[in-house]
C-alpha cells in the first residue's frame, strides 16, 4: 500500500481526508514509479485528473510539487522509482501546493 | 414573481444570493469552492436549477461544477479542454508567437433551449461547447483558426474570450467577443466566424480601425431586439443598429468612456447601462465616486445614478462580468465590485444599497429571476 498525502483543494474536490491508500505495488511487482502512482491516483479519484499534471503534456503543473523522504522529486520524470521506504507504507508521497500567496 | 437568485462570483469562492421580488432582504449562501478562484457562474435559461460554474487556482487548473438544484450541492464535471488539433501559435505581448495554451474558463453560457448544451469562452481565446452537460467539452475551431488567428494578442489580464452572445431570433447566430482581438460573429452556431469590428477605432493600434487587435471588454443585447449590440470598449461606447455589421460611438457626455461592463434594461431596450472608469491607467471610478451611468436614449446621453452608492473615497473597479439586470417588473440592476460589495438597485438604478459588503474581490455577478 503506498500512501499519498494531499493538500486541502485536492482533499475537498476528492471528498477525503489528508491521505488516501493506493494498492501499489501490484502483485510481484517490487518497483513503483512516479507516474505509477499519480496514474492510480487519477484513476482512483477522476477528478484530480488535471490538477496536478497538464491533460494532454503530462507535465507537473507549475505550482505543484511532489515530496518523499525529505526528497524533491518534483523534477524526476515520470518513471523515478518511488523510494523504499513510500512502497512499504511507512513514508507517503506527498502533493503540495507551492507556497504562492493573493 | 417570486423571487430572485444573485449568482456570484469571486476570487475566493462563490455565493448564492436569494431575495424576494422587493428585493430588499437578502440571504447570502456561501462560500461554495471556498479559496479557488470563481470567474463566472450562469443559469440555464431552459431550467434555472440548472447552473454551471468555472472553478479554478494556478495551482490546480480548472475544474466545471454544475448543480441540478439552484446551487444548493454541485458536482465536478468535465475539465478538459484540449484545443482542436495542433493549436500552432498567437502573438505574445513582445511580438514573437506564442503556442495557444488553456490557462482558464473565463465564461459559461449555457444554451437558451438546451439545459445540457453550454458554451465555454477560454483563455488562450477559444471557444468550447459541451453538448453533455459539462461532462466532455469540444473545441468550435473556427474561431481561433480565422486567418487573423496567429496575429492576436493578449491583453493585460490575458488573452481571454469573454463574451458569448446567443441570438434568441436568428437561429444559429451568436457573438463572441477577445481582448484584445475584437468582435466576431457567427451565423452557422459557431462553426466559422468573421470579425465585426468595422467602425471600431483603437488608438493603441498601428491602424486605429484595423479588422482586429481590438480590446472589447463587452457586448451587450436585449433579446427583443438582437440586431441592436451595446459594446463597452478599453476606451469608447459603441452602437451597431445591424448586429455588428457597423459600430458608431455612443459615448456621449459619460465623464469618462473607460470601462468594463455593460448591460440593458430588462424591459426598455434603449436603456443602457454602464460604469465609468478612470482610465486604463486608474481602474477606479473618477473622483472617489461610484456613479453608475443610465441611458435611457440608446446612447449618448448618460444621466448618474448616485443614491445609496458611495460618493466619497470609493476605489474600487467593476469588471466586466459583473453587472446584471432582473426581469421582475421594475427592473433591477445589479453591479458587484473588486471591494466585494454587491450593490443592488430594484428600481432601474434610481437608488441602490449594498446586498452583502464584505465578500472577496468580485469577478462576476449573474442574475436568474425564479418563478
Amino acid at each position: 500500500m503506498i500512501r499519498v498525502e494531499l493538500p486541502a483543494h485536492l482533499r475537498t474536490l476528492a471528498g477525503v481526508g489528508r491521505e488516501v491508500a493506493l494498492d501499489l505495488p501490484a502483485d510481484g511487482c517490487a518497483c513503483v514509479t512516479l507516474g505509477d502512482a499519480l496514474d492510480a491516483l487519477e484513476a482512483l479519484y477522476p477528478v484530480l485528473r488535471g490538477t496536478m499534471r497538464d491533460y494532454g503534456t503530462g507535465r507537473r503543473r507549475a505550482y505543484v510539487r511532489f515530496f518523499a523522504c525529505m526528497q524533491d522529486l518534483s523534477h524526476e520524470r515520470p518513471d523515478f522509482p518511488l523510494p523504499e521506504p513510500v512502497l512499504r507504507g511507512s513514508e507517503p508521497l506527498l502533493v503540495v501546493g507551492a507556497i504562492a500567496g493573493g | 414573481m417570486t423571487g430572485v437568485r444573485v449568482l456570484v462570483g469571486t476570487r475566493k469562492g462563490a455565493f448564492v444570493l436569494t431575495s424576494d421580488g422587493k428585493r430588499e432582504k437578502w440571504d447570502i449562501a456561501g462560500p461554495h469552492f471556498a479559496g479557488w478562484e470563481i470567474y463566472h457562474l450562469k443559469g440555464s435559461p431552459a431550467d434555472p436549477n440548472r447552473l454551471y460554474a468555472s472553478q479554478s487556482t494556478s495551482w490546480f487548473g480548472q475544474q466545471i461544477q454544475r448543480s441540478d438544484d439552484g446551487g444548493q450541492t454541485w458536482q465536478s464535471v468535465g475539465n478538459e479542454f484540449s484545443y482542436d488539433g495542433t493549436p500552432g501559435t498567437h502573438q505574445w505581448y513582445d511580438g514573437t508567437p506564442h503556442p495557444w495554451e488553456f490557462a482558464r474558463v473565463w465564461h459559461l453560457e449555457p444554451s437558451l433551449r438546451d439545459p445540457d448544451t453550454v458554451y465555454a469562452g477560454v483563455e488562450d481565446a477559444a471557444l468550447f461547447r459541451s453538448t453533455d452537460g459539462g461532462q466532455s467539452w469540444q473545441e468550435l475551431s473556427g474561431l481561433r483558426n480565422h486567418d487573423t488567428g496567429s496575429s492576436w494578442q493578449p491583453g493585460a489580464g490575458g488573452m481571454c474570450l469573454h463574451t458569448i452572445l446567443l441570438d434568441p431570433v436568428n437561429e444559429g447566430r451568436m457573438f463572441a467577443a477577445i481582448s484584445a482581438a475584437g468582435a466576431f460573429r457567427s451565423e452557422d452556431a459557431g462553426e466559422t466566424w468573421r470579425p465585426v469590428t468595422k467602425g471600431l477605432r483603437s488608438e493603441f493600434m498601428p491602424d486605429p480601425e484595423a479588422e482586429v487587435g481590438h480590446c472589447v471588454h463587452r457586448i451587450a443585447m436585449h433579446p427583443s431586439r438582437p440586431d441592436v449590440l451595446f459594446m463597452q470598449k478599453h476606451w469608447d461606447v459603441m452602437r451597431s443598429d445591424n448586429g455588428g455589421e457597423s459600430w458608431h460611438e455612443i459615448s456621449g457626455d459619460l465623464p469618462t468612456d473607460f470601462g468594463f461592463p455593460i448591460s440593458v434594461h430588462a424591459h426598455e431596450p434603449e436603456t443602457v447601462y454602464v460604469v465609468p472608469i478612470t482610465s486604463d491607467e486608474q481602474h477606479f471610478p473618477p473622483d472617489g465616486r461610484l456613479r453608475v451611468y443610465r441611458s435611457r436614449t440608446g446612447g449618448n446621453e448618460w444621466e448618474p445614478l448616485t443614491e445609496g452608492l458611495p460618493q466619497q473615497n470609493c476605489y474600487v473597479n467593476v469588471l466586466r462580468d459583473a453587472m446584471d439586470v432582473d426581469s421582475i417588473d421594475e427592473c433591477g440592476i445589479y453591479v458587484g465590485t473588486t471591494g466585494g460589495q454587491v450593490y443592488v438597485s430594484a428600481d432601474a438604478g434610481d437608488s441602490w444599497s449594498a446586498a452583502v459588503r464584505d465578500l472577496p474581490s468580485v469577478l462576476s455577478v449573474e442574475v436568474q429571476t425564479l418563478p
